[in-house]
Protein backbone atom coordinates (compact mmCIF):
# COMPACT_ATOMS: atom_id res chain seq x y z
CA UNK A 1 0.00 0.00 0.00
CA UNK A 2 2.85 2.03 1.15
CA UNK A 3 4.65 1.81 -2.34
CA UNK A 4 1.63 2.05 -4.21
CA UNK A 5 1.51 6.20 -2.59
CA UNK A 6 4.74 6.66 -2.88
CA UNK A 7 4.78 5.60 -6.57
CA UNK A 8 1.39 7.19 -7.05
CA UNK A 9 3.78 10.92 -5.70
CA UNK A 10 6.91 10.13 -7.85
CA UNK A 11 4.52 9.90 -11.06
CA UNK A 12 2.63 13.12 -10.10
CA UNK A 13 6.04 14.38 -9.49
CA UNK A 14 7.35 13.20 -13.03
CA UNK A 15 4.26 14.87 -14.80
CA UNK A 16 4.49 17.68 -12.98
CA UNK A 17 8.16 17.97 -13.94
CA UNK A 18 7.48 17.01 -17.81
CA UNK A 19 4.21 19.54 -18.15
CA UNK A 20 6.52 22.36 -16.90
CA UNK A 21 8.83 22.48 -19.91
CA UNK A 22 8.20 25.77 -21.03
CA UNK A 23 6.98 26.00 -24.84
CA UNK A 24 10.61 27.33 -25.89
CA UNK A 25 12.25 24.40 -24.72
CA UNK A 26 10.11 22.16 -26.40
CA UNK A 27 10.53 24.03 -29.74
CA UNK A 28 13.69 24.13 -29.18
CA UNK A 29 13.98 20.50 -29.07
CA UNK A 30 12.37 20.08 -32.34
CA UNK A 31 14.70 22.72 -34.15
CA UNK A 32 17.63 21.07 -32.75
CA UNK A 33 17.22 17.05 -33.40
CA UNK A 34 15.83 17.95 -37.01
CA UNK A 35 18.99 20.12 -36.80
CA UNK A 36 20.47 17.53 -36.04
CA UNK A 37 20.14 15.61 -39.56
CA UNK A 38 20.57 18.17 -41.55
CA UNK A 39 24.04 18.95 -40.42
CA UNK A 40 24.92 15.24 -40.93
CA UNK A 41 23.51 15.14 -44.60
CA UNK A 42 25.10 19.07 -45.75
CA UNK A 43 27.72 20.05 -43.51
CA UNK A 44 29.13 17.30 -42.01
CA UNK A 45 31.42 16.16 -44.88
CA UNK A 46 33.82 19.40 -44.64
CA UNK A 47 33.21 20.64 -40.96
CA UNK A 48 33.62 17.01 -39.64
CA UNK A 49 31.00 15.24 -36.63
CA UNK A 50 32.81 17.52 -33.74
CA UNK A 51 32.49 20.58 -35.47
CA UNK A 52 36.57 20.63 -35.63
CA UNK A 53 36.68 21.41 -40.03
CA UNK A 54 39.36 20.50 -41.92
CA UNK A 55 43.04 21.83 -41.26
CA UNK A 56 43.66 25.59 -42.52
CA UNK A 57 41.17 24.75 -45.27
CA UNK A 58 37.70 24.55 -43.53
CA UNK A 59 37.05 26.02 -40.74
CA UNK A 60 35.96 24.71 -37.37
CA UNK A 61 32.37 25.42 -36.01
CA UNK A 62 33.97 25.84 -32.42
CA UNK A 63 34.86 29.42 -32.10
CA UNK A 64 32.42 30.37 -29.76
CA UNK A 65 32.84 34.18 -29.83
CA UNK A 66 32.29 33.90 -33.53
CA UNK A 67 29.54 32.50 -33.48
CA UNK A 68 27.92 34.40 -31.17
CA UNK A 69 29.27 37.70 -32.68
CA UNK A 70 27.56 36.01 -36.15
CA UNK A 71 24.70 34.60 -34.81
CA UNK A 72 22.43 36.99 -37.16
CA UNK A 73 25.01 36.14 -40.26
CA UNK A 74 24.37 32.82 -40.07
CA UNK A 75 21.53 32.17 -42.20
CA UNK A 76 22.60 34.41 -44.64
CA UNK A 77 26.27 32.55 -44.98
CA UNK A 78 24.20 29.03 -44.91
CA UNK A 79 21.52 29.98 -47.68
CA UNK A 80 24.32 31.86 -50.03
CA UNK A 81 27.50 30.18 -48.70
CA UNK A 82 31.06 32.29 -48.34
CA UNK A 83 32.83 33.80 -51.22
CA UNK A 84 34.83 36.30 -48.87
CA UNK A 85 38.03 35.14 -47.01
CA UNK A 86 37.18 34.85 -42.92
CA UNK A 87 38.75 35.04 -39.53
CA UNK A 88 37.81 32.11 -36.90
CA UNK A 89 40.10 31.35 -33.88
CA UNK A 90 42.51 33.67 -35.07
CA UNK A 91 43.12 32.01 -38.73
CA UNK A 92 42.08 32.75 -41.81
CA UNK A 93 40.35 31.39 -43.96
CA UNK A 94 39.81 32.02 -48.16
CA UNK A 95 38.21 28.97 -49.27
CA UNK A 96 34.72 29.07 -50.97
CA UNK A 97 31.63 27.61 -49.33
CA UNK A 98 28.72 26.44 -51.48
CA UNK A 99 25.05 27.80 -51.36
CA UNK A 100 23.71 25.32 -49.11
CA UNK A 101 19.98 24.86 -51.02
CA UNK A 102 18.23 24.90 -47.73
CA UNK A 103 14.82 26.04 -47.22
CA UNK A 104 14.75 28.29 -44.18
CA UNK A 105 13.13 26.03 -42.09
CA UNK A 106 15.93 23.63 -42.57
CA UNK A 107 18.55 27.07 -42.54
CA UNK A 108 16.52 27.79 -38.89
CA UNK A 109 16.85 23.92 -37.51
CA UNK A 110 20.27 23.86 -38.70
CA UNK A 111 21.54 26.87 -37.33
CA UNK A 112 20.07 26.02 -33.92
CA UNK A 113 22.10 22.92 -34.15
CA UNK A 114 25.08 24.33 -34.59
CA UNK A 115 24.55 27.36 -32.14
CA UNK A 116 24.08 24.84 -29.47
CA UNK A 117 26.49 21.84 -30.49
CA UNK A 118 30.42 22.00 -30.23
CA UNK A 119 30.56 24.02 -27.32
CA UNK A 120 28.16 27.04 -28.46
CA UNK A 121 25.09 27.93 -26.51
CA UNK A 122 23.28 30.44 -28.23
CA UNK A 123 19.25 28.92 -27.84
CA UNK A 124 17.24 28.86 -30.51
CA UNK A 125 16.91 30.38 -34.03
CA UNK A 126 13.62 30.29 -35.18
CA UNK A 127 12.16 29.95 -38.59
CA UNK A 128 11.07 33.49 -37.71
CA UNK A 129 14.54 34.53 -37.04
CA UNK A 130 16.00 33.49 -39.94
CA UNK A 131 13.22 34.79 -42.34
CA UNK A 132 14.28 38.43 -40.56
CA UNK A 133 18.21 38.02 -41.00
CA UNK A 134 17.90 36.84 -44.60
CA UNK A 135 16.27 39.52 -45.22
CA UNK A 136 19.65 42.13 -44.51
CA UNK A 137 21.58 39.39 -46.55
CA UNK A 138 23.95 41.15 -48.61
CA UNK B 1 21.09 -33.33 -32.74
CA UNK B 2 22.61 -31.74 -29.96
CA UNK B 3 26.01 -33.75 -30.98
CA UNK B 4 25.31 -32.06 -34.66
CA UNK B 5 25.56 -28.84 -32.86
CA UNK B 6 28.63 -29.96 -30.56
CA UNK B 7 29.89 -31.25 -33.96
CA UNK B 8 29.04 -28.20 -35.59
CA UNK B 9 30.58 -25.89 -33.12
CA UNK B 10 33.85 -27.82 -32.53
CA UNK B 11 34.54 -27.55 -36.22
CA UNK B 12 33.78 -23.70 -36.09
CA UNK B 13 35.74 -23.16 -33.27
CA UNK B 14 38.85 -25.04 -34.71
CA UNK B 15 38.45 -23.12 -38.18
CA UNK B 16 38.18 -19.83 -36.04
CA UNK B 17 41.68 -21.12 -34.34
CA UNK B 18 43.43 -21.57 -37.95
CA UNK B 19 42.67 -18.03 -39.66
CA UNK B 20 43.82 -16.61 -36.20
CA UNK B 21 46.86 -18.21 -36.40
CA UNK B 22 47.62 -16.91 -39.98
CA UNK B 23 49.99 -14.36 -40.62
CA UNK B 24 48.10 -12.23 -42.51
CA UNK B 25 49.18 -11.74 -46.39
CA UNK B 26 46.86 -8.92 -48.51
CA UNK B 27 45.45 -10.09 -51.83
CA UNK B 28 46.97 -8.79 -55.38
CA UNK B 29 44.06 -7.25 -57.14
CA UNK B 30 43.90 -6.61 -60.86
CA UNK B 31 44.39 -8.86 -64.03
CA UNK B 32 46.85 -11.66 -63.78
CA UNK B 33 48.29 -13.94 -66.23
CA UNK B 34 49.82 -17.09 -66.20
CA UNK B 35 53.27 -16.41 -68.34
CA UNK B 36 55.39 -19.52 -69.21
CA UNK B 37 59.51 -18.89 -69.87
CA UNK B 38 62.54 -20.80 -70.03
CA UNK B 39 64.86 -20.62 -67.54
CA UNK B 40 68.15 -22.34 -67.14
CA UNK B 41 66.47 -25.01 -69.59
CA UNK B 42 63.64 -25.54 -67.31
CA UNK B 43 59.74 -24.38 -68.66
CA UNK B 44 58.74 -22.11 -65.66
CA UNK B 45 55.18 -20.65 -64.95
CA UNK B 46 55.11 -17.56 -63.34
CA UNK B 47 51.95 -15.43 -62.67
CA UNK B 48 52.23 -11.51 -64.14
CA UNK B 49 49.78 -9.38 -61.91
CA UNK B 50 48.54 -6.12 -62.78
CA UNK B 51 51.21 -3.42 -62.03
CA UNK B 52 50.82 0.71 -62.23
CA UNK B 53 52.77 1.75 -65.49
CA UNK B 54 55.57 3.93 -65.35
CA UNK B 55 53.63 7.39 -64.81
CA UNK B 56 55.88 10.82 -64.71
CA UNK B 57 54.03 14.34 -63.82
CA UNK B 58 54.79 17.59 -61.53
CA UNK B 59 54.24 17.47 -57.38
CA UNK B 60 52.95 20.86 -55.31
CA UNK B 61 56.63 21.95 -54.83
CA UNK B 62 57.22 22.03 -59.28
CA UNK B 63 59.09 18.73 -59.39
CA UNK B 64 59.05 16.69 -62.18
CA UNK B 65 58.36 12.85 -60.37
CA UNK B 66 57.17 10.01 -61.25
CA UNK B 67 56.56 6.40 -60.84
CA UNK B 68 61.10 6.01 -60.61
CA UNK B 69 60.71 8.11 -56.99
CA UNK B 70 58.38 5.20 -56.15
CA UNK B 71 59.91 1.70 -56.97
CA UNK B 72 61.27 1.72 -53.58
CA UNK B 73 58.01 2.58 -51.82
CA UNK B 74 55.24 1.60 -50.86
CA UNK B 75 52.07 3.92 -51.02
CA UNK B 76 48.30 5.59 -51.00
CA UNK B 77 46.82 6.98 -53.94
CA UNK B 78 44.05 8.90 -54.10
CA UNK B 79 41.77 10.78 -56.52
CA UNK B 80 40.86 14.25 -55.95
CA UNK B 81 40.42 18.41 -57.02
CA UNK B 82 41.22 20.81 -54.59
CA UNK B 83 37.43 22.84 -55.13
CA UNK B 84 35.59 19.57 -54.24
CA UNK B 85 32.52 20.66 -52.23
CA UNK B 86 31.40 16.61 -51.85
CA UNK B 87 33.62 13.80 -50.80
CA UNK B 88 37.31 15.30 -50.67
CA UNK B 89 37.33 17.01 -47.30
CA UNK B 90 36.09 14.17 -45.43
CA UNK B 91 38.87 11.85 -47.47
CA UNK B 92 41.52 13.94 -46.70
CA UNK B 93 40.35 14.50 -43.21
CA UNK B 94 41.03 10.92 -43.06
CA UNK B 95 44.15 11.01 -45.15
CA UNK B 96 45.69 13.05 -42.55
CA UNK B 97 45.27 9.92 -39.96
CA UNK B 98 47.53 8.07 -42.21
CA UNK B 99 49.93 11.11 -42.90
CA UNK B 100 50.53 11.27 -39.67
CA UNK B 101 50.69 7.50 -39.19
CA UNK B 102 53.64 7.10 -41.80
CA UNK B 103 55.18 10.69 -42.33
CA UNK B 104 58.40 9.92 -40.86
CA UNK B 105 58.46 6.53 -42.39
CA UNK B 106 60.97 6.76 -45.63
CA UNK B 107 59.57 4.03 -47.37
CA UNK B 108 56.01 4.78 -47.11
CA UNK B 109 54.36 8.12 -49.40
CA UNK B 110 50.94 9.35 -50.12
CA UNK B 111 50.07 10.58 -53.87
CA UNK B 112 47.02 12.65 -54.62
CA UNK B 113 46.36 13.04 -57.97
CA UNK B 114 43.90 16.11 -59.07
CA UNK B 115 41.70 15.62 -61.43
CA UNK B 116 40.91 19.04 -62.32
CA UNK B 117 44.52 20.38 -63.39
CA UNK B 118 43.07 23.07 -65.50
CA UNK B 119 42.32 24.52 -61.81
CA UNK B 120 44.62 22.72 -60.04
CA UNK B 121 48.04 24.37 -61.06
CA UNK B 122 51.12 23.89 -58.88
CA UNK B 123 50.53 27.50 -56.19
CA UNK B 124 47.02 26.00 -55.81
CA UNK B 125 48.44 22.52 -54.91
CA UNK B 126 51.15 24.02 -52.67
CA UNK B 127 48.41 26.04 -50.98
CA UNK B 128 45.90 23.44 -50.38
CA UNK B 129 48.81 21.18 -49.09
CA UNK B 130 50.23 24.22 -46.74
CA UNK B 131 46.47 25.00 -45.60
CA UNK B 132 46.37 21.50 -45.05
CA UNK B 133 49.76 21.37 -42.49
CA UNK B 134 51.67 18.91 -45.51
CA UNK B 135 55.16 19.59 -45.62
CA UNK B 136 58.13 17.54 -47.00
CA UNK B 137 57.91 14.84 -49.32
CA UNK B 138 55.21 12.06 -48.08
CA UNK B 139 52.33 13.05 -49.29
CA UNK B 140 52.52 14.44 -52.98
CA UNK B 141 49.85 16.71 -54.55
CA UNK B 142 50.21 15.63 -58.59
CA UNK B 143 49.36 17.22 -61.32
CA UNK B 144 49.27 16.34 -64.99
CA UNK B 145 47.95 15.76 -68.58
CA UNK B 146 44.31 15.22 -67.87
CA UNK B 147 43.58 11.91 -69.77
CA UNK B 148 47.22 10.52 -68.65
CA UNK B 149 45.64 10.83 -65.45
CA UNK B 150 42.09 9.47 -66.42
CA UNK B 151 44.10 6.81 -67.77
CA UNK B 152 46.22 6.13 -64.65
CA UNK B 153 43.05 6.19 -62.05
CA UNK B 154 41.62 2.70 -64.36
CA UNK B 155 45.12 1.12 -63.30
CA UNK B 156 44.52 2.14 -59.83
CA UNK B 157 41.00 0.80 -60.16
CA UNK B 158 39.56 3.57 -59.47
CA UNK B 159 36.59 5.37 -61.42
CA UNK B 160 37.29 8.92 -62.27
CA UNK B 161 35.22 10.98 -65.18
CA UNK B 162 34.40 14.67 -65.97
CA UNK B 163 30.36 15.54 -65.15
CA UNK B 164 28.64 18.77 -65.50
CA UNK B 165 26.19 17.91 -62.83
CA UNK B 166 28.20 16.37 -60.42
CA UNK B 167 29.02 18.81 -57.49
CA UNK B 168 32.14 20.71 -58.62
CA UNK B 169 31.78 19.75 -62.18
CA UNK B 170 33.56 16.16 -61.49
CA UNK B 171 32.49 12.49 -60.41
CA UNK B 172 35.25 10.43 -58.93
CA UNK B 173 35.05 7.03 -56.38
CA UNK B 174 36.78 7.91 -53.24
CA UNK B 175 38.61 4.86 -53.08
CA UNK B 176 42.18 4.50 -50.76
CA UNK B 177 44.23 2.58 -52.81
CA UNK B 178 47.53 1.02 -51.51
CA UNK B 179 50.69 -0.27 -53.49
CA UNK B 180 53.62 -1.94 -53.04
CA UNK B 181 57.25 -1.07 -54.24
CA UNK B 182 56.17 -4.14 -56.98
CA UNK B 183 53.34 -1.79 -58.04
CA UNK B 184 50.87 -4.11 -57.60
CA UNK B 185 47.60 -3.27 -55.96
CA UNK B 186 47.25 -4.61 -52.61
CA UNK B 187 44.42 -3.00 -51.26
CA UNK B 188 41.10 -0.25 -51.66
CA UNK B 189 39.25 1.06 -49.20
CA UNK B 190 36.38 3.51 -48.50
CA UNK B 191 38.56 6.92 -48.22
CA UNK B 192 34.95 8.36 -46.78
CA UNK B 193 34.86 5.47 -43.73
CA UNK B 194 37.34 6.19 -40.56
CA UNK B 195 37.21 2.60 -39.86
CA UNK B 196 38.45 1.26 -43.58
CA UNK B 197 41.39 3.93 -43.04
CA UNK B 198 42.26 2.33 -39.85
CA UNK B 199 42.11 -1.14 -41.38
CA UNK B 200 44.17 0.77 -44.28
CA UNK B 201 46.95 2.08 -41.73
CA UNK B 202 47.12 -1.70 -40.04
CA UNK B 203 47.53 -3.24 -43.46
CA UNK B 204 50.12 -0.69 -44.54
CA UNK B 205 52.04 -2.39 -41.57
CA UNK B 206 51.33 -6.04 -42.80
CA UNK B 207 52.58 -5.00 -46.62
CA UNK B 208 55.90 -3.50 -44.66
CA UNK B 209 55.95 -6.54 -43.09
CA UNK B 210 56.45 -8.67 -46.14
CA UNK B 211 59.73 -10.06 -46.96
CA UNK B 212 61.88 -7.42 -49.70
CA UNK B 213 61.36 -9.63 -52.93
CA UNK B 214 58.25 -10.92 -54.00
Amino acid sequence: MKIKVIGGICLLLIALVYSCQSDSSIEFKQYYSVGSGVYQAHCQNCHGAKGDGLAGLIPPLTDTAYLKANRSALACMLQNGLKKSISVSNRSYDGQMPASGLTPMEIAQVATYVANSFGNKLGVITVDDVGVDLGKCN
Amino acid sequence: MRRLFGGILLVLIFSACKSNSDKKTLPIYGQRQAVTKTVNGQQVTDTVYQSIPAFKLVNQYGDSVGSKNLQHDIYVADFFFTSCPSICPIMHRNMLNVYKAYKDTADVKIISYTIDPKHDTVPVLKNYADKLGISGNSWWFLLGDKDAVYQLANNYLVGVSEDKTAPGGYMHQGYFVLIDKQQHVRGSYDGTDPKQVEQLIADIKVLKAEPASK
